[in-house]
């Protein structure tokens, strides 16, 4: 059990390093930091001074140490647009993000299972061809799409939600949340149906895709030939096995829902990283860049780490080796 | 007379394709006693399985019933609704089906499972399920079910998988189980178990059996009654012994005369020809009419009822005349080698073979205990000849490490030691072959048939033209009995003892001297069997062929071996010839081993099967390392690994005949 | 004769095709899609105007609403937008943008994929260790963010006008470049369990290379859920190529991309000139769903027992 951890703790590990890698070369070699700092007119003893003062000089291997040492401690230096230190930039942005993926992580999860469930185990029937055509519909869909219809609808026409902004946010410690307010909530409706709807969809065929398939399997027409009754089997046997390769593909769609917040952060004007990040690449500003896709990094990581873990506590055939001898 | 638990009567189970709808159950009827073991015998294809899914209307949809009627008990029960159906299901009705390891659920505790199932059916107290569940296990013969009651499916070997399968059929103490090739999956001492299993149940707790199988054998041992299903209709049904002693139907009569016999070597296997024709192209009239010998011009028009005849059913016009498939009687066992042929250099020599894997360990292992690799030593210091033109029987269950001794001999795997060394007549490396077991993964499915008997060809002659590799295709496929026109086909055209004939046109293609035979007949049915066997006689009388045929089946070895060496958990156990072998073996394990076969002449039911089973290669047992289920074994073998010990005509690797303990066969 | 009718009748007897004449929505789904790619194909030839061509439009005809509205003109069915492009021709020109963009892209995924999971499933060992550890790095890039970085750096880096021109190259490199792991795994897991088939064994026996045999043997029976892979993918490149240009980091407004007009169109939205952004978001939904209700009946004939 330990060593499994400990591999995919090296693995996680592996993976966060190359994309510091990454992000310090287009740090270093992308553009020219000096020229980004100082403007044109400065003199070439004035960047001369400031190459040594940035360390631009050392070796590439030496450079790129201080970079990860000085990322460990979340210090990414100073934004290139805002001047402003980049650990305080993300620091204001990431609440937004974060909370808006959570909001439409628990949406897409729930409704996703659940349908694909119902789907799965009912698979003719008004309701269910209903609910398929709309999943159809729901992959096919871009989510700015979404967002402008939603938008369209539930703003413009109907007045009943906000289409921009966040809304009144609380304060808590560093943290802001929209949560505890009406206003706030309200907000989060319509950014998080349109960040997470495409997710739930692809859940929800993939479960329903499992759970069909689970329910042609050896054991189940055993359980059934022992006279089980359907209730027994759909609950406890074929969902069990159903849900452990869903488990795996959630956490890499989870992963990438960070990444997709963008569009939604665009279209609803939402101040969270997305936003900043596409900022930072049009002006160039590498710090924000390169910091912002170690933080993606980490947040992918952990995630699929938690999943592995998930995965390794509901499988048994994991956790307790083969043990074929009698 | 009692009246029947189970009645059957005129079943009809169909199944709608694009084609049209195909009938795969037709007109089948038959009853079980209360207490008694009816085998439902036939070829793949022949709708047995259907029935028997039938029964308790688990069929795979399309398939439905359309015709007929199951009783149990004198009620109907095929047309319950299904609420009421799975009230019958386990509760009156059991099942066992063929592959345990998909049929128990990966995720639960096997104690979950069962108490499950008894808590459904029965209306006990928690702890009285639990207590039944305990009793369960200890009736199928699992040791330790206090520990194995929280355990899960992948701890449990396959022998004891398919007990735990039989405790789950049983828990609602139902009174007649379908039991679906139960035995199929598993080693030939496992089987053995698994059927003194399901005997015992019978007989002590009065539960019906219907046995589903293709192997005769297994019927002759422990059913009462058989019922013999050809192309989806009985053909043929009665008390077993007279079934299979005295058969009336041209196909039972063909079919017992097909299979191989342990006590007897035959010089060709009866055969009946062609094949089990498909659904989707039934013959009118009599199904096995194009196959049969005695078939006249009525058979062709009209299809023979189930009729009584001398104590039995039989559905043929020509029931009453007296056939007998032709079984040779006069085969023998190969005569002694002459000392010419001993002297001459062997075409294959193996010296100390030994091919080791190592298996990484999971990486907290590896720190505590600084061992990187656990190793597998699936082929252990084994040594062998084999001789120009002789087939040499390698014998042995699952896991003793035959098949990475086949690879090892095919140049496909590398030895970690000892040497392999060829001589041919011709001076270079003889050319080696093999023919595998599935015949469904030996042929790339994306490929013409012909482009597969051709691939030889192009590293041993890359300068040939596309015509002349053709023109030896041609050759080489009427050789095997196949036409010039399959070439431009693909595999799944073909059926499984076709595509084996193809595998056996590509070895020649190839001009193999050397072939190894990797348990080429196991995936196929009797009657086909007996076809590919006595096609590899012919080739290699024709060709002159030395062969290595790898088998569990020891009927079948008894027929084709010129000399037997056993395997054990890597190590060759014992080599004689096969006369000496099947009429005096030596070692404990060959003993017990001829003892498991099922027999079709003799019901001996006071043997003994060998306790336990194959222990993992992983972990083997230290000293002899066949001492844990062997009855003779003393302290040394449990230190000491036996060194060879000369016997008649070869040699055993066995303390307890050196020390002369084993009693004499 | 006899054999043209006879092979036209064993087509369609042939199992894919008949699978698709039993499924409705797949007939659908085939039909829609050829239209459009003819469309794509076509579209000087259906277009009343060439929009890309400054001299053909016509400034003093913009903001026209579509043809059956009240200030419509015939000409401009589907209206105009503030430049006096026609957005019937827009859309029909930034449809097979669009299109081209995803199937370029799909093909390089699937060239790159393929290759790494056949070598690293059927080769096994460090090749395969490499490999993955590839894969799992490039899953934790999610292509939008690539597709941003790439088209970052190359801004930085290219002067204005090679940006401008090479804008769909850099689009696909970056799509294709991220797309490549479905198919790699998929053909690794495959490959892995193909290897160990006795046919493969077989192939050694008759003493061919190991290439030969990945290539020649293995490859062809991984071309069933490749094509499934493809089908899918396609729809996700032409998503994430709509996605990207309307974020504006995609096809620029000189030769827009459906995700372009969109984002085009939105800022337009609210001042009433629906049809600007209304048209072209149909037209890409159309697209995708088509593809994907395709992609869908593929995967069904590939695995039938899910029917």
């Amino acid at each position: 059990m330990i060593s499994f951890i400990l591999h995919r703790c090296v693995q996680a590990v592996i993976v966060v390093l190359t994309v510091s890698f990454v992000s310090f070369m287009m740090f270093t070699y992308v553009g020219d930091p000096v020229n980004n700092m100082v403007g044109e007119e400065a003199g070439p003893a004035e960047r001369a001074e400031l190459r040594i003062k940035l360390g631009l000089d050392d070796p590439v291997p030496v450079q790129f140490v201080r970079f990860a040492k000085r990322a460990a401690l979340a210090d990414f230096g100073i934004s290139y647009r805002n001047a402003v230190p980049v650990t305080q930039l993300l620091a204001e942005r990431l609440p937004a993000t974060l909370e808006l993926v959570a909001c439409a992580t628990i949406f897409a999860l729930t409704l996703g299972i659940l349908l694909g469930i119902y789907t799965g185990i009912k698979r003719k029937g008004i309701l269910s061809h209903a609910i398929q055509m709309l999943s159809l519909a729901g992959i096919s869909l871009p989510s700015f799409v979404v967002g402008i219809l939603l938008i369209l609808v539930f703003s413009i026409m109907l007045n009943w939600l906000p289409s921009f902004g966040r809304g009144e946010v609380s304060a808590i410690g560093w943290w802001t949340t929209g949560l505890l307010t009406l206003s706030g909530v309200k907000a989060l409706i319509l950014p998080s149906i349109t960040l997470g709807l495409y997710q739930m969809t692809l859940i929800m065929r993939l479960v329903r895709s499992e759970m069909m398939e689970v329910l042609r399997t050896d054991h189940i027409k055993f359980a059934r030939a022992r006279g089980l009754p359907e209730r027994l089997i759909y609950f406890r046997h074929a969902l069990k096995n159903t849900l452990i390769p869903v488990i795996t593909i959630t956490g890499l769609q989870i992963g990438s829902l960070i990444a997709f917040a963008i569009v939604t952060e665009t279209v609803f004007q939402w101040p969270g990283m997305g936003l900043l990040f596409i900022q930072a690449v049009e002006f160039a500003d590498i710090p924000v860049v390169s910091a912002y896709l170690v933080l993606v990094a980490v947040m992918f990581v952990s995630i699929n780490l938690i999943v592995d873990l998930l995965y390794y506590a509901v499988d048994p055939r994991l956790r307790i080796g083969n043990a074929a001898t009698k | 007379m009692n009246s029947p638990l189970l009645q059957v009567e005129n079943l009809r189970v169909e199944f709608p394709t694009r084609h049209g709808t195909l009938v795969a159950v037709r007109d089948v009827s038959f009853s079980v006693g209360a207490g008694r073991i009816l085998g439902i015998v036939g070829e793949s294809g022949a709708g047995k399985s259907m029935t028997g899914s039938a029964i308790i209307q688990l069929l795979e949809p399309p398939g439905r019933i359309t015709g007929g009627r199951v009783l149990l008990d004198g009620q109907r029960i095929d047309n319950l609704p299904l609420a009421k159906m799975r009230a019958v299901r386990g509760r009156q009705i059991g099942a066992i089906f063929q592959d345990p390891l998909t049929s128990l659920d990966p995720l639960q505790t096997i104690g979950s499972q069962l108490v499950e199932t008894i808590d459904v059916h029965l209306d006990i107290s928690k702890s009285a399920s639990q207590a039944r569940a305990h009793e369960l296990l200890g009736n199928v013969g699992i040791p330790a079910p206090t520990v194995r009651f929280g355990q899960y499916p992948h701890q449990f070997s396959g022998g004891m998988r398919q007990r735990v399968v039989t405790a789950l059929s049983l828990a609602a103490r139902p009174r007649l189980i379908v039991a679906d090739e139960p035995t199929t999956a598993l080693d030939v001492s496992t089987q053995a178990q698994v059927m003194a299993l399901l005997k015992r149940l019978c007989t002590e707790h009065g539960v019906a059996v219907i046995l589903i199988t293709h192997d005769i054998g297994v019927i002759a041992e422990i059913a009462d009654d058989v019922a013999v299903m050809y192309a989806g209709q009985l053909v043929e049904t009665g008390p077993v012994r007279q079934i299979i002693d005295e058969p009336k139907h041209p196909y039972t009569a063909g079919l017992m005369a097909s299979v191989p016999r342990l006590e007897q070597r035959q010089n060709r296997l009866n055969q009946i020809g062609g094949a089990m024709p498909r659904l989707d192209s039934m013959p009118n009239g009599c199904a096995f009419h194009p196959r049969c010998e005695l078939a006249i011009e009525r058979c062709r028009l009209e299809a023979p009822p189930l009729e009584r005849h001398s104590n039995r059913l039989v559905a043929c016009w020509r029931k009453e005349e007296q056939y007998t498939a032709r079984i040779e009687t006069t085969g023998k066992d190969p005569a002694p080698v002459p000392a010419s042929v001993l002297a001459a250099a062997p075409l294959v020599e193996a010296k100390n073979l030994s091919c080791h894997f190592s298996v990484p360990r999971p990486l907290l292992t590896r720190i505590l205990t600084s061992r990187a690799l656990q190793t597998l030593k699936a082929v252990n210091d084994v040594s062998l000849d084999i001789r120009l033109g002789e087939t040499l029987a390698l014998v042995g269950e699952s896991g003793c490490g035959k098949s990475s001794f086949a690879r090892l001999m095919a140049g496909l795997y590398t030895p970690t030691s000892g040497q392999l060394s060829f001589s041919s007549a011709s001076g270079s490396q003889p050319r080696i072959q093999m023919i595998f077991q599935d015949p469904y993964a030996s042929l790339n499915p994306r490929w013409r048939v012909e482009d597969i008997i051709a691939e030889p060809m192009l590293a041993g002659a890359p300068s040939s033209s596309a015509a002349q590799r053709g023109a030896r295709v041609a050759e080489l496929l009427t050789q095997v009995n196949l036409s010039p026109r399959d070439s431009r086909k693909y595999p799944h055209e073909f059926s499984g003892g076709q595509r084996q004939r193809i595998s056996i046109a590509r070895v020649l293609a190839a001009d193999a001297e050397f072939i190894i035979c990797d348990e080429p007949t196991s995936a196929l049915d009797v009657s086909v069997q007996a076809q590919i066997l006595n096609l590899m006689r012919d080739l290699q009388l024709a060709f002159n062929l030395t062969y290595l045929f790898i088998s569990h089946n020891l009927a079948v070895v008894r027929h084709v071996a010129d000399r037997v060496a056993v395997m054990y958990l890597g190590r060759i156990v014992e080599l004689a010839d096969a006369a000496d072998f099947f009429t005096s073996p030596a070692h404990p394990y060959s003993r017990l081993l001829l003892q498991s076969v099922p027999s079709l002449s003799v019901r001996d039911s006071n043997r003994t099967p060998i306790k336990g089973e194959v222990p993992n290669p992983m972990s083997p047992p230290g000293g002899c390392a066949f001492h844990p289920r062997c009855p003779y074994a003393n302290e040394r073998c449990r230190t000491e690994v036996p060194m060879d010990a000369p016997r008649s005509s070869g040699r055993v690797a066995c303390h307890a005949w050196e020390e002369k303990r084993l009693p004499y066969m | 004769m006899a054999t043209l009718t006879e092979g036209i009748r064993r087509i369609l007897d042939h199992d894919l095709v008949w699978n698709l004449r039993s499924s409705p929505a797949a007939i659908i789904a085939a039909i829609v899609t050829s239209l459009l790619f003819i469309a794509a194909l076509g579209a000087p030839f259906i277009t009343p105007q060439n929009p890309l061509d400054l001299a053909s439009v016509n400034l003093l005809d913009s903001e026209l609403p579509p043809a059956w509205m009240a200030d419509g003109v015939s000409h401009y069915i589907l209206g105009t937008d503030t430049q006096g492009r026609d957005i019937f021709s827009l859309v029909i020109y930034g449809l097979r943008i669009s299109l081209i963009v995803g199937f370029l892209s799909v093909i390089m995924s699937l060239f790159i994929g393929v290759s790494l999971g056949l070598w690293s499933g059927y080769a096994g060992g460090w090749v395969d260790a490499i490999i993955m550890r590839a894969a799992d790095v490039k899953l934790s890039f999610p292509t939008i963010l690539v597709a941003i970085m790439l088209n970052g750096v190359a801004k930085t880096l290219l002067p204005a006008e090679v940006f401008q021109k090479s804008a769909l190259l850099i689009l696909v490199f970056s799509i294709g470049i991220s797309g490549w792991v479905p198919y790699a795994r998929v053909v690794r897991g495959l490959a892995m369990v193909e290897k160990e088939k006795e046919y493969v064994q077989a192939a050694r026996l008759a003493r061919r290379s190991h290439t030969a045999i990945a290539v020649s043997h293995v490859l062809p029976n991984t071309l069933g859920p490749i094509a499934v892979i493809a089908t899918i993918n396609l729809a996700l490149a032409i998503l994430t190529e709509a996605t990207l240009s309307f974020l504006g980091v995609g096809m620029p407004p000189t030769e827009p991309s459906l995700g372009t007009l969109v984002r085009i169109g939105n800022e337009y939205m609210l001042s009433g000139l629906w049809w600007i952004v209304i048209f072209p978001s149909l037209m890409l939904v159309v697209l995708i769903l088509a593809v994907n209700l395709f992609g869908d009946w593929l995967r069904d004939v590939f695995n039938p027992k899910l029917r």
